[in-house]
């Protein structure tokens, strides 16, 4: 992987994958990754921003909740407006929802505890920057470590991301069947993960970053970083220089 | 100062003289609460302090032994392994998410503290039974708390021990274990060295919290105890996140000269120790201490036990870059005091001195007692075991299930599932094995620990209890493939004013330090909580071992999970009549008594060398030390522990004379299942021959049922156990959950 | 001026802490009960004495911080 790549990692107080992270991108995937503090209100040169997880401001009132209204969420919402590719793992699906940049909400896991575990996700949407390593229907192993992933959106919403193909993972058997016993947190139709109308932005609650060095027994991880740095190499999701209220 | 008032603050008349004595005028009223504190059993070890002394705590690897916040160990490449284990228990049967949230993060800071990152968790758990909602309560709230400081906070907690016993009804226990990683040449002590440097306070605000906690933890309980919540304190992980992150960028930009945790007993135990262990004075300023209460009264602000906050000593004239730091991460810190060279811990309110006592009078010069000790009456009978009593068992398989789906053995996942036991992304093996393994970023090595307690053993005999406690948490380090380096003990214990106890206390001791030589593994940190002891009843006595090991190439390392059909089972070490304190003789003969298992600490050596031996030699697929249920429950734990789902064993055991159950289910010590390729077969038996460890090839890994055979001595064979492996998977797995299912309402 | 706020979740989420302590309660002999819905209570102390505009800002404070609107309604309750 070309060291010209250079990833931003959000660290708020609280974020704790933000190191988990920055290892899998640099030391795994050989690309470049420097931290970006929550109070910065304007983004370094980054090609992509990852929202790590963790639980910034302690999870406090509701996961994401205040991280949202940090100032570097102000910048990475123009970074996305302008085509950047982002991606919130964990504790960022829950601030990119909290911040309105993708559909929805994060409940309770319907067990009320927390759950760390592998789980088994079939990839429903390839063709994505953040998928397109995977094949359709390919079941990937991934970890979960959530209190609160039980996703949930109204019957609009979900109507329109299921006809957009927004929705990229559903929580799946080891033989890639979407059913209830498969569901670890009580998700809205089995959604692990989904993108944005433009299809820039990934939110997922298992954790890639996990599973991305050999050493640790699993690299399925490996394919959505891969797919991510392949997707900012090939130019297309370059955010165009944009002028201040001009996001369009 | 009236006799009442120094009885409520849990001192006697003669520790009172003495402190009379030593400041040559009667106390005022803080400088009681201060004393009270600082000469708890808690803080001062007056009962143990005279026997801790017995236990080896030097070897050449060894940076910091015990006496400050962790134990250090040398692991190459510039790094030290920084660990300590302390007991939370009382706080957590008052009020158990707390309790063991707030025992999560005050060995977290003992372990930042030192300069480390903390890096991994364990949690040592014993309960009563969970057919009580009480217990399933405490149970379910402590894993709670456990589960919500850790994953908070970002440190991977990767595994402990549960036991379940009527004994721990009205006492549970729980102890916590941290593993930091520190550079070498950037440790840091609790020393307020140079006069005329400043002495910071930063964290969280002061409250009334826990006011006295640390008496508290020094008395037995009673029918009043659940009243006492308002004393527990409340924790804040993510403040503690930031204190965290805060301390160790201090650390790295070299402002500091010493730094301690207020734990128990708050702002006076730091500072006082501080001081006490540089040889110098500490002078404090009490109204700069950040409060959120109003009008605390000095008494208050100087015992308070909140949650989250450092003690720090900074070089003089850097102050302003420490705050500067501490504003970066939202942390409170301000400048409370400056170190003096006049040994004296002397206290102001807006400049009026409210206490002033030498430091050492605190420390150093609290009472020591050898206090009364001797064999309870009862000792004999229990350890009678008549076996002839005790039947065999002709239905070996309801055995095996029983002992599969009792909570002690069962599969722990409901656990170690609410615990975020893979952050840090460095846990290597996972729990539910021997060990759990982390690997060091940026080296080829990685650490291996556990933690380790039969107390059954140890009321039976608390000599070889505590001593098998130490070989088993060995065994398990070796058994992942890492060499034992040091340990940390959990001294669990009765009331130390009854001989029984003392008795009890003083034989562990001497267990613990006759297995660490013979294994020449030093103690590098450790912690006595005595009074567990609730109407009038003691718990076991739980001298709980946490282990730290090396594994020079992380990718050596071994779990205890079957890997491939076709491989060879064999048994290192050998099984005799070994039944006395078994889970088997309690699960289902219900009886707690006999001798426990004879630990021979040689055998016991050279059975680890020779695994270390094989591991290092790449010959080893899967590794498991036989525990709680004997053979027949390990070889069904690494049946069902495979990777991709369980495999089969068709393994046939040599009667030897020796009773059935005790073959199958006795818990000799010393024994190690491993499981390897066919053609490496030999090479491991030569090893064990050259070191006289008996080797016996058990059989092979093989289909989808675990089948043992026993071959009597006349050579005929009988097949005892043979169920398919998914039945048994389902009831291991799921014997937790079904427990704690069982019955209705959690809220006690 | 104080503010009490109310957030519940909207009718029709499943409420699993609810459903937790219903469960709970039923064990407990408490069978009267229908339904359960578990909340958060926020308390604000206001520097204001004007009733409208305190009411039109925790308003706001709700729409933009205090609760989701996605998944949670607020009450919101104002004492001298």
């Amino acid at each position: 992987m070309s060291i010209s790549l250079r990833v931003g990692i959000l660290v708020f107080p609280g974020s704790n994958c933000d190191r988990d992270c920055q290892h899998a991108v640099s030391q795994v995937m050989g690309a470049k990754a420097d931290f970006i503090w929550h109070k910065e209100s304007m983004l370094p040169h980054v090609d992509a921003v990852i929202i790590p997880g963790g639980f910034s401001y302690g999870d406090y009132l509701r996961t994401g909740a205040i991280a949202r209204f940090s100032p570097v969420m102000a910048a990475v919402t123009r970074f996305a407006e302008a085509g950047g590719l982002v991606l919130g793992i964990c504790n960022g699906f829950q601030i990119l929802l909290e911040a309105g940049l993708l559909p929805g909400a994060m409940l309770r896991n319907r067990s009320l505890s927390f759950l760390c575990k592998d789980v088994h996700l079939r990839v429903e949407n390839a063709d994505t920057p953040f998928t397109r390593r995977c094949k359709p229907g390919q079941v990937l192993t991934l970890p979960i470590a959530h209190g609160e992933g039980n996703y949930y959106a109204d019957q609009a919403t979900l109507a329109k991301l299921k006809a957009r193909n927004q929705v990229i993972f559903r929580y799946c058997t080891k033989d890639g069947e979407v059913t209830p016993e498969a569901n670890p947190n009580g998700s809205l139709d089995n959604i692990a993960g989904i993108v944005n109308d433009a299809g820039n932005i990934l939110g997922l609650m298992p954790h890639p970053e996990r599973c991305a060095d050999a050493l640790l027994g699993n690299e399925d991880g490996r394919l959505i970083l891969l797919s991510l740095l392949e997707a900012i190499k090939s130019g297309r999701y370059a955010p165009k220089p944009v002028l201040a209220h001009n996001v369009s | 100062m009236t006799k009442d008032l120094i009885v409520q603050h849990g001192l006697t008349e003669e520790e009172y003289q003495k402190i009379v004595t030593l400041l040559g005028r009667e106390l005022n009223l803080t400088e009681l609460g201060m004393f009270s504190v600082m000469w708890s059993e808690h803080c001062s070890y007056k009962s143990s302090r005279t026997f801790l002394k017995k236990l080896p705590t030097d070897a050449p690897h060894v940076i910091q032994g015990p006496g400050e916040n962790a134990g250090v160990v040398d692991i190459g490449d510039g790094l030290a392994a920084v660990f300590k284990m302390e007991s939370h228990n009382h706080p957590s049967f008052i009020e158990p998410y707390q309790g063991a949230a707030t025992g999560v993060g005050g060995i977290l800071r003992d372990i930042f503290t030192m300069g480390a990152r903390p890096i991994a968790l364990l949690d040592s758990l014993r309960f009563g039974p969970l057919d009580s909602p009480k217990n399933r309560y405490l149970f379910s709230g402590v894993v709670a708390g456990i589960a919500g400081y850790g994953n908070c906070i970002g440190v991977p907690t990767v595994g402990g021990e549960v036991y379940f016993n009527e004994i721990y009804n009205y006492n549970p226990l729980v102890n916590v274990f941290c593993l930091g990683i520190a550079r070498k040449d950037r440790i840091f002590r609790g020393w307020a060295s140079g006069a005329g440097n400043p002495v910071l306070y930063i964290g969280a605000k002061t409250g009334r919290d826990g006011i006295h906690g640390a008496t508290m933890a020094s008395d037995s309980f009673d029918e009043g105890s659940e009243s006492m919540r308002p004393t527990v304190q409340v924790g804040d992980p993510f403040t503690e996140k930031l204190l965290l992150e805060a301390c160790l960028e201090l650390m790295e930009q070299d402002l500091l000269v010493g730094i301690q945790d207020m734990g128990a007993a708050g702002l006076t135990s730091s500072s006082c120790e501080m001081a006490s262990r540089a040889g110098t004075g500490i002078e404090l300023e009490l109204a700069n201490v950040p409060r959120r209460e109003p009008s605390m009264t000095p008494y208050e602000v100087l015992l308070s036990e909140s949650q989250e906050r450092m003690l720090l000593v900074a070089k003089s004239g850097r102050e302003g870059e420490v705050l500067d730091i501490c504003k970066k991460w939202d942390v409170d810190a301000a400048v409370i005091g400056r170190v003096t060279n006049d040994g004296f811990l002397r206290v102001k309110e807006k400049g009026v001195v409210v206490a002033e006592v030498p430091a050492r009078a605190l420390t150093d010069n609290a009472p020591t007692y050898e206090r009364p000790a001797d064999a309870p009456a009862y000792q004999d009978a229990l350890q009678t075991l008549p076996l002839e009593l005790v039947p065999e068992p002709k239905d070996c398989n309801a055995v095996l299930e029983a002992l599969l789906t009792s909570p002690t053995i069962a599969h722990k996942g409901w656990v170690f599932e609410q615990y975020d036991h893979m952050v840090q992304t460095n846990t290597v093996i996972r729990p539910g094995s021997d060990a759990a393994v982390l690997r060091i970023k940026g080296t080829d090595k990685a650490l291996a620990v556990t933690a380790d307690c039969n107390s059954l053993y140890c009321v039976l005999n608390p000599y070889t209890g505590a001593a098998s406690a130490v070989a088993e948490a060995a065994r398990n380090l070796v058994c992942a493939g890492a060499r034992p380096l040091a340990l940390t003990d959990c001294l669990n214990f009765g009331n130390p004013e009854r001989p029984d106890i003392m008795w009890q206390f003083i034989l562990a001791v001497e267990g613990i330090a006759d297995a660490c030589k013979a294994l020449q593994i030093p103690v590098v940190s450790g912690n006595v909580s005595f009074y567990n002891e609730t109407r009038g009843l003691s718990i076991y006595p739980t001298p709980i071992i946490g282990m730290v090991g090396l594994l020079d190439h992380v990718e050596q390392a071994v779990s205890q999970g079957f890997k491939a059909e076709g491989d060879a089972i064999l048994l290192l070490g050998e099984t005799g009549e070994d039944l006395g304190g078994t889970e088997y003789l309690r699960a289902v003969h219900h009886r707690e008594q006999g001798t426990p298992p004879v630990l021979n600490l040689e055998r016991e050596a050279a059975l680890q060398r020779v695994v270390l031996q094989a591991v290092e030699q790449g010959l080893v697929r899967s590794a498991h030390d036989c525990a709680e249920g004997g053979l027949a429950v390990a070889l069904a734990e690494s049946s069902l522990s495979a990777t991709n789902g369980p495999l089969g064993a068709e393994v046939v055991l040599d009667r030897h004379g020796l009773r059935r159950d005790s073959l199958l289910f006795g818990e000799s010590q010393s024994r190690i299942i491993l499981s390897v390729k066919p053609a490496n077969r030999e090479k491991i038996e030569v090893l064990a021959r050259q070191d006289g460890v008996p080797c016996s090839v058990l059989g092979f890994v093989r289909g989808q049922r675990l089948m043992i055979s026993i071959r009597d001595d006349r050579g005929g064979t009988a097949l005892w156990i043979d169920r398919t492996c998914d039945k048994l998977d389902t009831m291991w797995r799921g014997a937790l959950r079904a427990a704690l299912d069982t019955g209705e309402g959690g809220h006690a | 001026m104080k503010a009490k706020v109310s957030i519940t979740l909207k009718r029709g989420i499943l409420d699993p802490q609810g459903q937790a302590v219903l469960h709970a309660l039923s064990s407990l002999g408490y069978t009267g009960v229908k339904d359960v819905r578990v909340g958060k209570l926020i308390e604000l102390d206001l520097a204001t004495h004007d009733r409208a505009g305190a009411e039109a800002e925790v308003k706001a404070m709700c729409e933009r911080l205090l609760a989701n609107t996605i998944i949670e309604e607020y009450r919101i309750e104002l004492m001298e």
